[in-house]
């Protein structure tokens, strides 16, 4: 799993099985934000009472449902693209070797890319199991963070307004690009370092 | 409205996708559709931990205390504060961006305010260990959050720069 992410690697081989993370129901992180969650509940039961307990469970419970046919399109996607996108495509235009323009590309990808919290991950690790490079992986996610119109139009724009929102998207363009170069540096260093370089 | 076009395209782009898949064959399709549907079960869990949960952790959140730290004179420090204190807020889709709001209306200063929504947003932890972390290479997370701990701060100097917002 380590070396998928050396930046000096063979590039796959067409055949190569996709990996992916293998994912459980449950691990140690769930379990920590689970004991934060019931203490935090029980706090406000105590201190609200039932009736803002309530309140918020149904709350967010109608965001639960709101949010559910998301993750299910975009764990779809994920799976389609895991299968149809072709690898040489994938590793020529944001593999390793493809320099600050396959970050720029996956810096564009972003911004288009629709979705809400959540969806982005599972296509990241799509596109990285397939040959992606870390660094294009990094710029894709930071960019549908920070830029990604759905984001922005949906959550951003109801709370902050036009003008906020406007120039906070200004200073934000660069960032992804960023991102990715900082991950890359810090990937060559950390290789560099572990071969005694 | 706006919400439901961003909802269809994602599914637009699914079905599509399903569609080439099931041009290609038929059994490519079916385990695919498997495949999604399952990761998504497997998911199921955690989101219900990360979305219903966050609702409770923003309620003990001091909400308008949250404000006073990074108010508009605060300077360096209040950048910093509001990097960590994104850090610290619950993740999902609303509570950053109602409380960075709420902040900015009480008084905060442009600049903290943007590092608080942008650190939130790159880094929140909750989202970090509920959500991303089950569902990429954990490697790769962490070069992500280690590539993105300066953003909040460039973004606020860029901010002071322009003298906006």
């Amino acid at each position: 799993m380590r070396l998928r992410h050396e930046p000096h690697r063979e590039p796959l081989p067409p055949e190569a099985p996709i990996k992916r993370p293998k994912r459980t129901a449950f691990d140690w992180s769930s379990a920590a934000i689970a004991v934060a969650v019931v203490v935090s509940a029980a706090v406000v039961y105590r201190r609200d009472g039932q009736a803002r307990f309530l309140e918020i469970l149904f709350g967010d419970v109608s965001l639960f449902i709101d949010i559910l046919p998301k993750v299910l399109a975009a764990c779809l996607i994920a799976a389609f693209v895991a299968v149809l996108m072709p690898r040489e495509v994938v590793l020529r235009w944001v593999g390793a070797e493809s320099g600050v323009l396959g970050i720029v590309i996956a810096t564009l990808a972003g911004i288009i890319c629709p979705g809400g919290p959540i969806t982005i991950f599972p296509i990241a690790a799509a596109f990285v199991a397939i040959g992606a490079d870390t660094g294009a992986a990094i710029a894709f996610i930071t960019s549908w963070t920070l830029l990604g119109y759905a984001r922005i139009l949906v959550w951003e724009l109801p709370f902050f307004g036009g003008e906020f929102v406007f120039w906070r998207t200004i200073v934000a363009l660069p960032m992804p690009i960023i991102a990715g170069l900082l991950a890359r540096a810090i990937v060559t260093w950390s290789t560099r370092k572990g071969a005694g370089g | 409205m706006m919400i439901y076009m961003v909802d269809g395209l994602l599914w637009v782009i699914a079905i599509c996708l399903g569609l080439i898949a099931a041009s290609r064959s038929r059994t490519l399709f079916r385990d695919s559709v498997r495949e999604g549907a399952m990761d998504c079960l497997r998911l199921i869990p955690r989101i219900m931990l990360g979305v219903i949960g966050s609702g409770y952790i923003a309620a003990l959140l001091p909400q308008d205390v949250v404000g006073h730290w990074f108010g508009a004179d605060s300077g360096v420090t209040g950048i910093f504060i509001a990097a960590l204190g994104g850090f610290l807020t619950p993740g999902g889709p609303v509570i950053g961006f109602s409380i960075g709001a709420a902040a900015l209306k009480g008084g905060a200063g442009a600049p903290q305010v943007l590092a608080y929504t942008v650190a939130w947003a790159l880094f929140a932890v909750q989202r970090l260990m509920i959500w991303e972390i089950p569902v990429m290479p954990p490697r790769l997370v962490w070069l992500r959050v280690l590539a993105s701990l300066p953003l909040p701060f460039i973004a606020a100097a860029g901010a002071m720069l322009l003298g906006k917002p």
